[in-house]
């Protein structure tokens, strides 16, 4: 049985999705992608450098027909503004499946769930396939779920800090709870976390800075994919149950 | 000759002085922009990319050209 990744009915090979900021430059982002083996980056919607035309552009060094754009709303502080900056996002190309992300605090980057909330009703009402950045809380999840979210993407821990996934019982509980694609989004620091992710039973996890920023992103990028490929596997192959005593691995009988 | 009059409006958020009664189309592509590639907004509304030949920029115009870059 092939074990696919669906989101909004698309199917997608790798479970990884990065993200393309924080890099030295667009080879090193581009190299670094295709070594992560992802499918979908996340991008970002900003002005037309008018004075600078030579500046390089991302579509320049990742083919948006090979590899899935996803647009982001990153920067973005109220629901107005994460409107506006889809419907941009989708005039450029037809893109349709998009990441909401709406912040409320400079410091923390915690999501402002309110106006996340009322951005996902409004923007499924568009048509929009909403992939939408949000709070590790079960609650406010199935509210996503019921106003039109097409997958949850919870944060392990705030933006960039790579603290790993810090509360792993209210991410089992979301995982519970809904069919939706489960992304684990933000906050991962290295390979290992995306594992956990995975054997939590989430369906995808999306990395930026824990590649971007390591010593060396394209074995970092490496690592990441097969850490993902390792954790769904664990998953999928469902683990032994956990004994507080311990358990014989080799037979009694027969002992000399 | 008789002297073209100019208009200043808000391109990216800088003031640019432009002839009067300019298209929208001229301005993109004298400005070397790959059309496909951005997405245009005229005082807060987004245009569609093939009605902008229809489109003459008025005084104050608020122009915003955007496309995509690197984020997480």
């Amino acid at each position: 049985m092939k074990d696919q990744f669906t989101i909004a009915k698309k199917k997608f090979r790798s479970r990884l999705i990065v993200g393309t900021g924080k890099y030295k430059d667009m080879n090193e982002c581009a190299k670094a992608v295709k070594l992560s083996g992802a499918d979908i980056v996340t991008v970002a919607v900003r002005r037309v450098n008018i004075s600078d035309k030579k500046k390089p552009l991302l579509m320049d060094y990742i083919n948006p027909k090979k590899i899935t754009y996803l647009p982001n709303t990153a920067g973005c502080f109220n629901s107005e503004e994460a409107l506006r900056t889809l419907r941009l996002a989708r005039e450029i190309g037809g893109w349709k499946l998009v990441k909401l992300e709406v912040l409320g605090d400079k410091r923390n980057l915690f999501p402002e769930m309110i106006e996340t909330l009322k951005s996902t009703e409004i923007l499924a009402k568009e048509g929009f396939k909403v992939m939408v950045y949000c709070n590790d809380d079960p609650l406010m999840a199935k509210r996503l779920e019921n106003a039109g979210a097409s997958a949850i993407m919870p944060l392990a821990a705030p933006i960039g800090s790579g603290l790993g996934i810090l509360n792993t019982v209210n991410i089992k509980i979301i995982r519970e709870q809904t069919n939706l694609p489960l992304v684990i989004d933000a906050g991962l620091g290295q390979a290992s976390d995306a594992t956990i992710a995975m054997e939590l039973g989430c369906d995808g996890v999306l990395v930026n800075t824990a590649i971007a920023k390591a010593k060396k992103p394209f074995t970092m990028a490496l690592a990441f994919k097969n850490a993902v490929l390792a954790g769904r596997q664990s998953y999928l192959s469902g683990r032994i149950k956990k004994n507080l005593m311990g358990k014989r691995s080799s037979p009694v009988k027969g002992i000399i | 000759m008789k002297k073209i009059k100019k208009i200043k409006i808000k391109l990216n958020g800088k003031v640019k002085q432009i002839p009067k009664d300019f298209k929208i189309d001229k301005l993109i592509s004298d400005l070397k922009i790959p059309i496909k590639k951005v997405a245009i907004e005229l005082n807060q509304e987004i245009l569609d990319k093939k009605k902008l030949n229809k489109i003459k920029l008025k005084k104050n115009d608020k122009i915003e050209i955007v496309h995509f870059i690197g984020g997480g």
